[in-house]
């Protein structure tokens, strides 16, 4: 079995008195594609938050790459590695698209060590990224002038500039029509297959279950499944969480 | 100049391109400099050789006071985002900085803007690094409360005047040729244009780029690896020094400084107007701004009454908030896209 690329153990986070997450255990493999699914408030968002560094967890511990992540500012987790786009796109508003991408090739590839790309270098890359989820055209416009599918495209494009080895998308799909959900899909599964290991957030049971290889499934900050989406939907308990008794 | 890589150093052919389209005047940081020194040199030997009379450089001194303190506030509340209301306190710490220094010694003004520069930026730093949880209107609050606290020590230091304020008396000579006042006036030229190019070569620079991922949004910003701390105090520190510098003279400039002047709320009001009047985004906005507005007010100083200046700076303000709400550089560039397009 391979090493895995993210290792979470015993994970907790508490706001006040309200528990969000609790004793979470998971593993991520790299290349996997892992669908992470729960109902409203479950805690999906605040797992991806304390695991990118948006927020910090109380308890137990988060392993990436074999470096331990705990307390390390977000800026620090995106530059070894580890990308995430925002469930609401938080596109740099009064920026074109090409410097909204810019941004991640200069503070976090080129903060890499070993690699210096010069400003043509960073265009270019900015523009192949534009181009890849079709977005060339708009290189100069503003945020404010895209559709909301556009506004996602961005939201990835940002976060896979940053050259991730894992991207979170955190429902990446939300409110959108089933021919732009395939459009998204068509963008992650092309991540995925040039070797970025993809963890998608999501409530689209059909995008999840057309996408993930893996599903891991969180019921009031738990977590209470695992296995493959075929698995974990049969699962009694998530059947009960889903659907009631 | 501290790390930045400038962003326009190699030009590829798209970003020439994109100098053509959006800017008809992209130039390069280090030619801005040049530029700028000329410009800012004959400007100087020009008004200096043909202008006799002493009010213009006591006006003009002003208003290039308000063009370094519209600057600098820009760089941390037009680039980065974060609204400070604290300009007096930066200023007059400026001040009283040289008040202690031409007490305990006879050292030349230049230095004494480079030691309020210091202290300043130390303020700054402490602050940014005291309010950096703070974001929005609880920043600016913070900033607020700030200048009261600095300008109750300052009231309450007897060594430099307390409430009752200092005199101050100038050097008989200045140092180089004419009057003391046009030696000031002369100085605050030369911080001018160090202020403008240094706020310049930030915008087109990684670490502009970055100030305003954290002004547009912070969470964002640190997940595509800004490290919004760093920047956040960078832009404090920077903002503050330069501030302090624009202060250091003014004892000199008004030979009696007192915390009630030197503290007052005109300053942290006009930095925040300037810009927002001429445009938060670049670096000429603040200019046009401080031109705009500190002409404005020393023209009703001298035909009607001082008391009317934050009147002015108020309604101009507003007709502003109004019609043109990125400034009047937001207004020329909304309608050149509109052209290009």
């Amino acid at each position: 079995m391979a090493v895995p690329i993210l290792d979470v153990s015993g994970l907790g986070k508490r706001f006040g008195g309200f528990v969000a997450l609790e004793g979470i255990d998971l593993t991520v493999e790299a290349g996997e594609r892992l669908g992470l699914i729960g109902p409203n408030g479950s805690g999906k968002s605040t797992l991806v938050n304390c695991l990118s560094g948006t927020l910090h967890h109380d308890s137990g511990g988060i392993t990436f790459d074999g470096r331990r992540l705990d307390g390390l500012p977000a800026f620090r987790r995106t530059r070894l590695g580890l990308a995430r786009s925002f469930q609401l796109p938080k596109p740099f508003r009064s920026l074109s698209l090409l410097d909204n991408l810019r941004i991640p090739l200069l503070y976090t590839v080129n903060a890499r060590h070993g690699a210096h790309l010069a400003s043509g270098e960073i265009e270019e890359r900015c523009r192949a990224l534009l181009a890849d989820v079709g977005l060339a055209d708009k290189a100069r416009r503003l945020p404010r002038d895209l559709t909301q599918v556009e506004m996602r495209k961005l939201e990835l494009a940002r976060a896979v500039a940053s050259a991730p080895r894992l991207l979170f998308a955190d429902e990446a799909m939300a409110g959108l029509s089933p021919s732009e959900i395939e459009e998204i899909l068509a963008v992650l599964f092309r991540l995925n297959e040039a070797g970025i290991t993809i963890v998608l957030i999501e409530h689209i049971m059909r995008a999840v279950m057309s996408f993930s290889t893996r599903l891991v499934v969180l019921v009031a900050g738990q977590k209470i499944a695992d296995g493959t989406p075929q698995e974990a939907i049969r699962d009694p308990e998530v059947e009960r969480a889903y659907l009631g008794e | 100049m501290m790390g930045l890589g400038a962003r326009s150093d190699s030009p590829s052919p798209a970003l020439r391109e994109r100098a053509q389209s959006e800017w008809a005047f992209e130039m390069g940081t280090t030619k801005f400099w040049i530029a700028s020194f000329v410009v800012g040199f004959v400007f100087l030997v020009l008004t200096r050789s043909f202008i006799t009379n002493e009010y213009f450089f006591f006006a003009g001194y002003q208003v290039l006071q308000f063009i370094v303190l519209a600057t600098a506030w820009n760089i941390l509340g037009g680039y980065t985002g974060y609204t400070n209301f604290g300009t007096g306190a930066f200023f007059a710490v400026g001040a009283y900085t040289a008040v202690v220094l031409h007490k305990l010694t006879s050292l030349p003004v230049p230095v004494m803007m480079l030691a309020g520069g210091v202290i300043s930026g130390i303020i700054g730093f402490g602050m940014g690094y005291l309010t950096l949880r703070l974001k929005g209107v609880f920043f600016a609050i913070a900033t607020l409360a700030l200048a009261i606290v600095a300008q109750t020590l300052i009231v309450n230091w007897d060594y430099v005047g307390g409430s009752r304020g200092i005199y101050i008396i100038r050097p008989q000579y200045a140092p180089i040729a004419g009057s003391y006042i046009q030696y000031l006036y002369s100085l605050m030229l030369a911080l001018t244009w160090m202020s403008v190019a240094i706020a310049r070569t930030i915008e087109r620079s990684t670490l502009g780029l970055g100030f305003n991922a954290i002004r547009d949004d912070e969470q964002a910003a640190e997940a595509g690896g800004v490290p919004t701390l760093r920047l956040k105090l960078i832009a404090t520190t920077l903002s503050g020094a330069l501030m302090g510098m624009s202060g250091a003279p003014l004892p000199y400039y008004v030979t009696y400084l007192d915390p009630a002047s030197s503290f007052n709320l005109s300053y942290a009001v006009n930095s925040v107007a300037m810009p927002m009047i001429g445009g938060m985004t670049s670096w000429i906005g603040p200019i046009i701004g401080a031109v705009l507005l500190g002409t404005i007010q020393q023209l009703a100083t001298v035909t009607i009454s001082s008391a009317l200046n934050l009147l002015i700076v108020g309604v101009v303000l507003i007709v502003f908030v109004v019609i043109a709400p990125n400034g009047i550089v937001g207004l020329v560039q909304t309608r050149w896209r509109a052209r290009i397009r």
